[in-house]
């Protein structure tokens, strides 16, 4: 029996150990990451004064409890007391926790206040969680993009597709459309979203906050130091959770408003697009870069789908039949089925780029162009 | 409402069992019931324990090898819904049926046939449940806590699951009432309330909290359902409601929930060590006190499951403080446990390892709860791994390890045979090793950025959830174990005496092992001195 | 321990439970309680009398960003301009625009929010939009003021604020188109 106790204490021992160290291998990915924000670093610090206060509370107690547990033993001949309550030593226990508690509570309250005070901003970004990806707009700048999750990731997190992720870089952390910010600026994020929660988590800035339909939650950040930050949504919000990565660049001023100048040249050119004929190989070459971030995840880079769960588009009915269907089933959806909606996140080009690239790709021939003025007049 | 009637007493006055079938369908006896809790539990410990088997393994390694997302979403939030409402709950209820008559010198249960219909709703709906992997859209695949709008996305089983919520509110609000009504009207002259073993009294509070919280859950599932089927607009932004506001309503119960499953532990706990430290509890009084404070301070803190969704800085700070202040009144426990051990004189036999293994690991999650209650803190925390690391702490260490401590303790009486002491041991160590390999790595994954509730993750992770599935798959193979000790318990066991254990006090160890069918059919006479260990 | 105590107890025990069921609805409207109080999702509606004259706070200038949305609805809805600055106070004007660009009539519902929370209290509207549900002929296009206070008891940290719109379908052919709203908050 006391060989037991023995290994039980040193087992409890050694994981305390483990528990003291812990900060020391945090660069192995054992703790929190220290982050690039006031916030981050607050919180990081908060995380470790606390940690450090449960640690001593908890050698102190068990402490107690091994050394009672070795001494007063049966088998070491120990008599039991009788005594069964001492009102001065209750007392003296519960007081105690109360003040550590208000020890930890007064850093704690000091970091709060820190991050509800948003106040002015330089940028303000707002963020929409959508199934399954989230979309920018930067609201000064009036410009707003799609970030999905990146294409070798998607093919290789398909059940059973063959792909070692440890092969892909930043597997599941890596999208097509990073989100660009300027280091040293105060920038508001916005979050909300279209269908269900979400909740739009960066680690090095130190928070996550949720992205609820119909609501905004704001929080901010300004970030110390250039590099790209990666996180994930953390709230559950269906079949793709895992897999709508959130990447984020914070670059210097200059790069920074080339990049947003850039975004905004983009979005004027898209607007007007809208309003001219398009050619079949524009159309094509949009409708790919559309497909690969709205349609892939379900239909597959081969346009197969997944035999049980998703529609092939190979010589489907609706990719080879008339083009008013397909119109119909990209832009309302099919009802019942996991097949959503697309027409009020895809613009005019967008939906008719992507139906000419479904109705002509993958052995596909119908041959048609579907031009933006079709798509505006079934709005 | 006349449940115990005087023909009733008097055809229960010939001790004869009822045979076969018909002795478990239409049993009255809070033995049998409580039997068939327990057993009904374990069953579903490993149907719910299979479910937890296919995450750990999908989580093995990064990329997906054996299932769709749909299907693991649908795995972790049926194995929660399993482990919290089929095992957790029916296995404190299956305790409460055998030992507080016993304890409290009852002959039955106040209400043997409610008690009967409150069992058997549990099979049924989890059939109905269950049922829901074969319909359209698959099983509830949205969490176990059923945030809208994403659980309106669920398919055919939607209305299945809401019901199977309806009943299992109805079954455990049944047994709540029954004990309160058991013990505050039929304890054996010259027992006090503060003579009660503590296990009573935890029951008294976990029955007050059922019927203060299952409504609630009721009310909000029935919410969810009108709003999906009937046109209402309670969580739909577009009709003025407001989905946040379901999370607020369904922590307002889910928070006492969480104290439905752990206060019964507490109370198990809370008559072993005085056992084995052949000692009597230390500060009893503050012990019923500690309970009675952690279930009010309950309906207070539940805003800190959902810090994210953003709130006014009060409302932030308020909860904050009073999920800190919790610590208080679990700290006295937890000082109240050691100081009955100190200067004691301990044995370890399997049950007294299970509480002790409780105290340290429970204590654990404690830790982590209190970080976890720190706002600022839980704005990193919140949904990852970290929480899930917590939460198990509580749940599997906590009040499933309370459980196995029950079992082991309570066995021989129940059974009338002593169980393999070298196997329950083995058993003991097995599980106490393999499930700190399965839930401790989870802490460094989860503060290394690890969402929960993914079937899929970065290959930074790959190693701890290596370790983390090879210590769930040992825990889970442990388990059968314990069906063996009990089967060879029942089978071959040695004959145990009327007090098994050399420390044992109380009314229960004054009875034959196993009891008669009927017990106490004359209330025993209470020395309110020696009442409670 | 008489069947009539047992009895009692378990009607006492039946009220609660019918008690508690009830409290869980009656969260709802305290929920709406509270949303007020704190300002979540929604502004208070006044009306112009309510107004003090020469009430306006000169110190100091509040940042208002306008943040518009649509769910679900075939309409641009942009606000005139993204951003203005304020004196507390002062009545103060916003249009947004909103054009139908499907072929059919759509009625729409604005639900507002205002970020960040605590500060919703102290914005008050005397002419929204979003009081009532908008109607929408094929290709129409509205301009739509909403007109503002805000409160100069607002706390100097809030040197910032956003209003925030979200325009849902909630005609008969909406997908999943409640049939019966509650009432929204203004």
């Amino acid at each position: 029996m006391s060989a037991r106790n023995l290994k039980l204490f040193a087992g409890a021992v050694i994981s305390l150990l483990l528990l003291a160290i812990q900060p020391a291998w945090a660069e192995y990915g054992l703790n929190l990451p220290e982050g690039v924000t006031p916030i981050s670093r607050n919180i990081y610090e908060l995380h470790m004064t606390i940690f450090y206060i449960c640690c001593v509370i908890a050698a102190v107690v068990f402490g107690v409890m091994f050394w009672s547990i070795f001494h007063h033993r049966k088998s070491r001949g120990a008599k039991a007391a009788q005594f069964h309550h001492n009102t001065t030593v209750e007392i003296i226990w519960t007081a105690i926790p109360m003040v550590i508690l208000i020890l930890m509570a007064i850093p704690a309250t000091k970091s709060l206040i820190l991050i509800e005070s948003t106040g002015d901003s330089d940028i303000t970004i707002k963020i929409t969680g959508h199934q399954w990806r989230w979309q920018y707009e930067y609201i000064e700048e009036d410009f707003s993009f799609f970030s999905s999750l990146a294409p070798d990731s998607n093919e290789a997190r398909q059940l059973r597709s063959g792909v070692d992720p440890a092969t892909i870089d930043n597997y599941l952390l890596e999208v097509d459309n990073p989100v660009v910010v300027p280091v040293g600026y105060k920038i508001r994020f916005m979050t909300t979203a279209a269908d269900v929660i979400h909740s739009w988590w960066v680690p090095a800035l130190g928070w996550k906050r949720d992205s609820i339909p119909g609501f905004i939650n704001e929080s901010w950040a300004i970030i110390e130091e250039e590099g790209t930050y990666r996180g994930q949504c953390a709230e559950l919000c269906g079949r793709d959770h895992a897999f709508m990565p959130i990447v984020l660049k914070a670059v210097s001023e200059d790069e920074y408003y080339d990049w947003a100048g850039n975004m905004m040249v983009a979005a004027m050119d898209a607007e007007a697009g809208a309003d001219r004929e398009w050619g079949m190989d524009e159309l094509l070459e949009r409708g790919e870069q559309v497909y690969s971030t709205f349609c892939v995840a379900c239909h597959q880079v081969n346009g197969m789908g997944i035999p049980g769960a998703f529609k092939p588009l190979v010589g489907s009915p609706v990719t080879t039949g008339p083009v008013e269907a397909h119109i119909d089933t990209v832009m309302n959806g099919v009802p019942g089925t996991a097949m959503a909606p697309f027409g009020m996140q895809l613009n005019d080009v967008d939906v008719a780029a992507v139906i000419t690239y479904e109705r002509n790709s993958w052995g596909n021939e119908m041959g048609d162009a579907v031009q933006p003025s079709t798509i505006a007049a079934k709005r | 409402m006349s449940y115990g009637t005087t023909h009733e007493r008097h055809h229960d006055d010939h001790d004869h069992k009822p045979t076969g079938l018909g002795r478990w369908l239409f049993s009255t006896n809070h033995k049998d019931i409580g039997t068939m809790y327990l057993v009904f539990a374990l069953i579903m410990f490993f149907v719910g324990g299979a479910m937890a088997m296919v995450i750990r393994a999908e989580l093995f390694q990064p990329g997906l090898q054996y299932v769709d997302p749909q299907f693991f979403n649908a795995m972790t939030t049926m194995h929660a819904l399993v482990m919290i409402f089929g095992v957790i709950m029916p296995a404190g209820v299956g305790l409460a049926n055998w030992m507080v008559p016993m304890m409290i010198g009852a002959p039955d249960m106040a209400l043997p046939r409610m008690n009967n219909m409150s069992f058997w709703i549990l099979p049924f709906a989890f059939i109905m449940l269950l049922s829901t992997f074969f319909m359209e859209g698959g099983a509830p695949a949205g969490g176990w806590t059923m945030y809208p709008p994403l659980i309106t996305q669920l398919g055919d089983g939607f209305p299945f699951l809401i019901f199977t919520v309806h009943f299992l509110g109805v079954s455990s609000i049944m047994g709540a009432i029954n004990i309160i009504a058991t013990v505050f009207n039929m304890r054996a002259p010259g027992m006090g309330f503060m003579q009660l073993p503590l296990f009573v009294w935890t029951w008294i509070v976990t029955a007050f909290l059922l019927i203060a919280s299952m409504p609630v859950l009721a009310g909000a599932v029935t919410m969810l359902l009108t709003d999906k089927y009937f046109g209402t607009s309670f969580f739909v932004a577009a009709g003025g409601g407001d989905p946040v506001m379901f999370q607020h309503i369904f922590w307002f119960f889910g928070h006492p929930e969480v104290y439905i499953l752990i206060l019964p532990a507490f109370g198990i706990v809370s008559q072993i060590i005085p056992t084995f430290s052949r000692k009597p509890l230390f500060g009893y009084e503050s012990m019923v006190y500690a309970t009675a404070a952690i279930a009010f301070l309950s309906f207070f803190v539940w805003a800190h499951h959902m810090f994210t969704v953003g709130m006014p800085l009060a409302g932030e700070l308020f909860f904050m403080y009073a999920t800190m202040s919790i610590a208080v009144p679990t700290g006295v426990k937890v000082f109240n446990w050691i100081a009955t051990m100190w200067r004691g004189s301990m044995t370890f036999e399997t049950p007294m390892l299970f509480a002790l293994a409780f105290v340290i690991l429970f204590s654990i999650g404690g830790f982590s709860g209190l970080m976890l209650g720190i706002t600022p803190a839980d704005f990193q925390y919140h949904d990852t791994y970290f929480v899930v690391a917590h939460f198990h702490y509580v749940l599997v260490t906590g009040a499933i390890f309370a459980l196995m401590a029950g079992a082991y303790f309570w066995l021989p009486k129940w059974t009338g045979h002593m169980y393999d002491e070298k196997l329950g041991q083995l058993h003991f160590w097995l599980s106490t090793i393999s499930v700190n390999v399965l839930f401790f790595p989870q802490h460094f994954v989860g503060l290394a950025g690890m969402p929960r509730r993914i079937p899929d993750y970065a290959v930074q992770f790959t190693e701890w959830n290596m370790i983390s599935s090879i210590g769930g798959f040992a825990f889970g193979l442990s388990q059968l174990l314990f069906v063996w000790v009990v089967i060879k318990c029942i089978r071959e066991g040695k004959a145990a005496s009327e007090q098994v254990w050399e420390g044992a006090r109380g009314l229960e160890w004054t009875l034959p092992s196993p009891p008669p069918f009927h017990t106490f059919t004359v209330p025993p006479k209470v020395d309110a001195a020696t009442a409670h260990s | 321990m008489t069947d009539k105590n047992v009895n009692r107890t378990v009607y006492k025990l039946l009220l609660v439970t019918a008690g508690m069921f009830a409290f869980g609805y009656a969260l709802v409207p305290l929920y709406r309680v509270y949303c007020d109080l704190t300002g979540r999702g929604s502004t208070t509606a006044v009306s112009e009398s309510a107004i003090r004259a020469g009430d306006v706070d000169d110190e100091r200038l509040v940042t208002v960003v306008f943040d518009t949305n649509t769910r679900d609805i075939p309409w641009t809805f942009k606000a005139e301009q993204h951003k203005t600055r304020i004196r507390p106070g002062k009545l103060s004007e916003a249009v947004f625009l909103v054009e139908n660009r499907s072929g059919r009539t759509v009625t729409g519902r604005a639900i507002p929010s205002v970020s960040p929370v605590q500060a919703g209290i102290y914005v008050s509207k005397m002419d929204c939009f979003c009081f009532s549900e908008q109607v929408l002929a094929p290709g129409e296009t509205r301009e739509m003021p909403v007109r503002f206070i805000v409160d100069t008891d607002l706390p100097e940290r809030f040197s910032s604020l956003t209003l925030s719109y979200t325009f849902f379908d909630v005609g008969d052919n909406a997908a999943g188109a409640p049939k019966q709203t509650q009432k929204a908050n203004s």
